[in-house]
């Protein structure tokens, strides 16, 4: 909502400036996003009228104006081409300044003086948006009995302050002028005036001419009707224009400019009917019956289903109710009565239709927050008024207005206590009362409550919270001292869960790997960019009914793609190494009716080197640097012994390089290399790999205790023992073997050596392991080592064929 | 003999004070005091002298002897502190040359900020609640006192998987769901951290963000704790100089309801780009718990009261490390995550 802080000033005395008045009512919740000036800047234009125009001697496309100022006759030279003799336009004279910033100076223009420049409404600061189409683009033709001479920025309004508003969807009242100028007076202890419109009225009488049945009782509490007569449609006045355009709207005739100014003033959306064009005058507001159209004012047929409220004369529907009306019975230069409407619709039903349609209207947004109801008749009045002051029309005497129920007053019963009690700072009753007094709630004093009768375009207000609400904003939020809450203490620590989650991201991070956030919505195509086959589980989706593309339309099962999304995109940008990781949910739907599982998920990818240095060569990030991280990690968070399981079936990944983990024969997750065909997919260089953990289940096998060993009292043997096995035997199985040979003195098994190559025979590796025998009691003799490296030999040998290596 | 002992030491003395290296003065300790060095030959002789002279040869040959071993000794640490010194002269490095890389990684910012909020009120007292992040209309609308075809829901553009099953929009149906789980016990001291989902999408949204949400409720809890409260976590999380200001708002799940302002981290409150001139920063939007929501989750709203607020961690992120485009945050350039 955009005010101006002149009109405002009709209804309320206003001594400060209009930036205080901005700041005091957003502290007061009625938010001021800007203040914008539209004649900032704009000097020295004046009305002139062209008294003649004549050809250009040297350019085609230029014509030589005389312009009348009042005072002088300029020579002006203008490509425009909408002017005409006798128009009269803003005319920027020698040394004018215009809303860009342009000086204006005496100027040839091929060899002809000029001394000026007309205007158009941009160059005046004006949204050529509310610029009728045919000026938008070129001179602004102002009215005829415009006088000469006179400033520009005042005729046309522009040295105001317009206040543009962020309102929140509670304050449907402040979708007006006399709304604001309300909350204004409030806040400045002043009174708001609102003058009873008074007009002279035709003889004739509306009930004579005009009729209106309301069927739907239930959707329209309120229609008010006035019949205008001898209605001369044509533009109207500037002062009115330029006040709807000051609001963003743009004027269109002085029937409908004025209809539009009341809703502006007033709040009370109003409509304006071809009298002449409506069957036997006679309006019924109903809902649609199955199978009826309307046209409506922006030229679009629409279907109306039958929960629309209408508009309706005997022939059919006029109008979609308090959303647009129809073009059929649209006032036009033809139209020499109208019937105005203003009403009173059901917010819902509005909201309801304007959304089934899509159609938003300066009126629909007010009507589905809720308008004063009280304040029907009086609009239709104003519109009277001022339709019969700018000559645009004349009244017939009295007005229709039906009312389906009586109106009633809502009171709501507010302890004063409570306040001091909710607020946290003592408010006497009377400035409680007070508060609300200057807010237009009347006040009745009831003992230990306030009897508070709420006013009719109040109607967010229903309960005593609502009226606490308004007692504390506008005895000032700032003059609430600032308190911690007392009362038992509580203990604030995270969960096991949480913490094992933030020792994961501790713990990672510290890896080497840069944590990634990224959107739980996936394109469904990214499991045929993991390979997964047709029935793969992981393709059963949530889906979203109304995503901002495909590209975020389904919710994921799976977050390796999106991590893969971020190495491509660094990739592309030249960034070629770097591991991720990403904690998360994945959603597996669990039927139309129920919300989806949700499960926490780790996920981590890696593609090229660990940065080297002058003194350090760069490691590969491959399977193995993923794999130590998890080990490292797996003893760090006390977990059950993990197994990792060569995975050959998983459609994603390197056949020979992945890895399923297991615990106890639950399965949390898989550690692989991604698939050469996945990486041509994502466009990512030969080697990347990734990691996907249930959290949940490593969760539950995690948390043992951690039990400290002694340290040992006697010195320990150390052996290296070499073997020669067939490739493919895994190394898992031939260290558990040597763990089991070695007994309870072997202390350490570690694997320091691994060789393929000429020395051995092909298809065979050499594998070093580095043992360390120690005994907790005594020092362990050669003999006692030699024995045990000899156990593990032979059972190498039979277990693994294993030749012992020189 | 005497002559020859003291041409001995004389001829070692310039022995030592000649040699450069250990070797040589070891040559030379060979030379004048090994089994068979001069001087010992020298003292072999001294069978053929007579009684009278043999003890002052003798003494004679032992300060010889002792002054050359003290001359080779101070020679030899000479020379071993030179070589000291030579090997620490050559040994110099370049301290200036970068140090061994370690592991880079790190956590995203939005993960440091969220813990920095979290630990801020864990210190509090309050614990953490966690919340489907897909929820039912009822606890993300309904239940918050957010009737379906209040215009209010136009404020939170939803994503919806069925008409009763949504992408939550906020993090406030933990509240319900907590306050659900915990009634009648009091007091209830929660945040909620966690992904939200809006259907906008420009430089200043994501359809995809981060909440935290907060919930006090206890027997006593009033609107100066709510101020209290956030204008101690806006100092923690901002700096000690950081000023709060309190804007009337509407939420319909509180009321009354406050906007916050911090003063503007950039400029401090004089006025800057970041702020729009005006000094002043909206951080986040709270309020006193709305009586329904409280009587939806089985609190009497009469006995009960308390304040809940919810913040956007993106915002806190963009203001605290200076991000000036959303999208930063989601778009993961490892040169962009190396920063933090």
């Amino acid at each position: 909502m955009r005010v101006s802080y002149k009109w405002l000033q009709e209804f309320v005395e206003i001594d400060i400036s209009p930036q205080e008045l901005a700041d005091r009512l957003t502290l007061a919740g009625i938010t001021v996003e800007g203040i914008t000036e539209p004649g900032a800047g704009i000097e020295k234009v004046i009305t002139g009228r062209i008294e003649s125009i004549e050809p250009h001697p040297n350019a085609d496309k230029l014509v030589v104006t005389r312009v009348n100022t009042g005072a002088e006759q300029l020579q002006i030279i203008t490509a425009a081409t909408n002017v005409r003799e006798g128009d009269i336009i803003p005319v920027a004279v020698e040394g004018a300044r215009l809303a860009s910033g342009l000086v204006i100076k005496r100027a040839k223009l091929r060899g002809v003086e000029s001394r000026g420049m007309m205007c158009s409404g941009q160059e005046l600061g004006i949204d050529p948006k509310t610029m009728p189409p045919e000026e938008a683009r070129g001179i602004m033709i102002l009215p005829p009995d415009t006088p000469l001479g006179k400033d520009a920025k005042e005729i046309l309004g522009l040295d105001d302050h317009i206040l543009e508003l962020d309102l929140t969807p509670n304050r449907g009242d402040c979708l007006s002028v006399l709304g604001v100028a309300r909350e204004v007076a409030a806040l400045l202890g002043r009174q708001c005036r609102v003058p009873q419109p008074v007009f002279p009225e035709l003889e004739e009488k509306i009930e004579d001419q005009a009729s209106v049945e309301i069927e739907a009782v239930d959707l329209c509490r309120r229609f008010v009707g006035r019949l205008i007569k001898n209605v001369r449609v044509g533009r109207s006045p500037l002062w009115v224009q330029q006040r709807l355009r000051h609001a963003g709207i743009r004027p269109i005739s002085n029937i409908v400019d004025v209809t539009n100014y009341v809703m502006l003033e007033f709040g009370q959306p109003m409509h304006a009917f071809d009298y002449n064009l409506l069957k036997d005058g006679r309006i019924i507001v109903r809902r649609a019956r199955e199978g009826e159209k309307i046209v409506s004012l922006d030229g679009v047929e629409r279907k109306l289903l039958p929960e629309m409220l209408c508009i309706t004369d005997p022939s059919g529907p006029v109008a979609i109710a308090g959303v647009m009306g129809g073009l059929a019975t649209e006032v036009t230069e033809k139209t020499s009565a109208v019937l105005l409407e203003s009403a009173f619709f059901n917010p819902i039903s509005i909201r309801r239709t304007s959304k089934s349609l899509g159609l938003r209207s300066e009126a629909s947004q007010r009507f589905e927050r809720g308008i004063d109801i009280s304040g029907c008749a009086r609009a239709a009045d104003r519109a009277a008024q001022l339709i019969h002051m700018i000559g645009a029309g004349e009244a017939v005497t009295g007005r229709i207005d039906v009312l389906p129920a009586p109106l009633t007053e809502k009171v709501v019963s507010l302890r004063p206590a409570r306040v001091s009690y909710v607020v946290g700072v003592d408010i006497p009753a009377e400035r409680t009362a007070q508060i609300l007094k200057d807010l237009q709630f009347k006040v009745q004093d009831a003992g230990e409550e306030l009897l508070v009768t709420v006013p009719a375009h109040r109607v967010d207000v229903s309960l005593e919270a609502d009226l606490i609400e308004e007692v504390a904003r506008m005895y000032g939020y700032d003059r609430v001292p600032a308190t911690l809450p007392y009362g038992q203490s509580t203990q604030g620590i995270r969960t096991r869960e949480q913490l094992f989650i933030k020792r994961i991201r501790d713990y990672l991070a510290g890896a080497g790997l840069y944590e990634v956030v990224t959107y739980s919505f996936i394109h469904p195509r990214v499991f045929d960019r993991m390979n997964l086959p047709q029935d793969s589980p992981l393709r059963n989706t949530l889906k979203i009914q109304n995503p901002l593309s495909e590209e975020h339309s389904v919710m994921r099962t799976m977050m390796l793609p999106g991590l893969l999304d971020i190495l491509a995109r660094n990739y592309s940008r030249r960034v070629q190494d770097g591991a991720v990781f990403e904690i998360g949910r994945v959603f597996y739907p669990r039927g139309a009716e129920s919300l989806p599982e949700e499960r926490m998920v780790l996920a981590a990818a890696a593609m090229g080197s660990t940065p080297g240095s002058w003194n350090m060569a760069p490691r590969e990030m491959d399977f193995y640097f993923l794999k130590g991280i998890l080990e490292r990690f797996f003893s760090r968070i006390g977990t059950r012994p993990v197994q990792f399981r060569a995975e050959t079936a998983n459609p994603s990944f390197h056949p020979g390089r992945c890895a399923s983990l297991e615990a106890g024969g639950v399965s949390l997750g898989v550690l692989g290399e991604l698939h050469p065909d996945v990486l041509e997919h994502y466009e990512l260089p030969d080697r990347v790999v990734g990691l996907e953990i249930d959290l949940a289940k490593l969760f539950e096998i995690s948390g043992n205790p951690v039990q400290y060993r002694p340290l040992p009292k006697y010195p320990g043997i150390e052996r290296d023992i070499a073997i020669v096995v067939k490739q493919g035997t895994p190394a898992d199985g031939i260290m558990e073997t040597i763990r089991k040979e070695g007994g309870k003195i072997l202390r350490s098994v570690a694997l320091f050596d691994l060789y393929r190559g000429e020395q051995v025979p092909a298809g065979h590796q050499s594998m070093a392991f580095s043992l360390q025998f120690q005994a907790a009691d005594r020092t362990l003799t050669d003999e006692e080592a030699d024995a045990g490296v000899q156990r593990i030999a032979s059972a190498l040998a039979r277990r693994f064929g294993a030749v012992l290596r020189g | 003999m005497e002559l020859k002992l003291r041409k001995l030491a004389e001829e070692a003395g310039a022995a030592l004070a000649a040699a450069e290296t250990l070797e040589e003065l070891n040559g030379i300790r060979i030379r004048f005091l090994g089994k068979k060095g001069e001087v010992t030959q020298v003292l072999r002789g001294m069978a053929s002298l007579s009684a009278e002279e043999r003890p002052r040869i003798g003494q004679i040959a032992n300060e010889v002897r002792a002054t050359i071993e003290k001359e080779l000794a101070a020679r030899t640490a000479l020379l071993k502190n030179r070589l000291k010194e030579k090997k620490l002269r050559e040994e110099g490095i370049d301290v200036t040359l970068p140090g061994t890389p370690v592991p880079g990684g790190g956590k995203h910012p939005l993960s440091l900020v969220l813990e920095e909020i979290e630990d801020i009120f864990l210190g509090l007292g309050y614990s953490i609640a966690e919340g489907p992040e897909v929820e039912t209309d009822y606890y993300n609308f309904e239940a918050l006192n957010l009737p379906k075809d209040h215009p209010a829901r136009d404020m939170q553009d939803t994503f919806f998987i069925t008409g009763d099953i949504l992408l939550r929009t906020h993090t406030s149906p933990v509240q319900v769901r907590t306050m659900e789980k915990t009634v009648p016990a009091l007091p209830v001291k929660i945040i909620v951290p966690g992904k939200v989902y809006r259907r906008d999408d420009d430089a200043t949204h994501s359809p995809m963000f981060h909440q935290v949400e907060g919930l006090a409720i206890d027997k006593r809890i009033t609107f100066s704790d709510l101020k209290g409260t956030l204008d101690l976590f806006a100092r923690l999380m901002f700096g000690e100089k950081t000023k709060t200001r309190f804007r009337p708002s509407y939420f319909p799940f509180t009321e009354p309801s406050a906007e916050m302002d911090i003063s503007c981290v950039m400029c401090g409150g004089s006025g800057c780009r970041v702020c729009s001139h005006t000094g002043w920063l909206e951080i986040l939007g709270s309020g006193m718990v709305h009586p329904r929501v409280l009587e939806v989750s089985g609190y009497n709203s009469e006995e009960v009261t308390g304040f809940a607020f919810g913040m956007g961690v993106e915002r806190v992120a963009m203001l605290k490390y200076g991000i000036d485009d959303m999208r930063l945050l989601f778009e993961n350039d490892l040169r962009f995550l190396r920063q933090f």
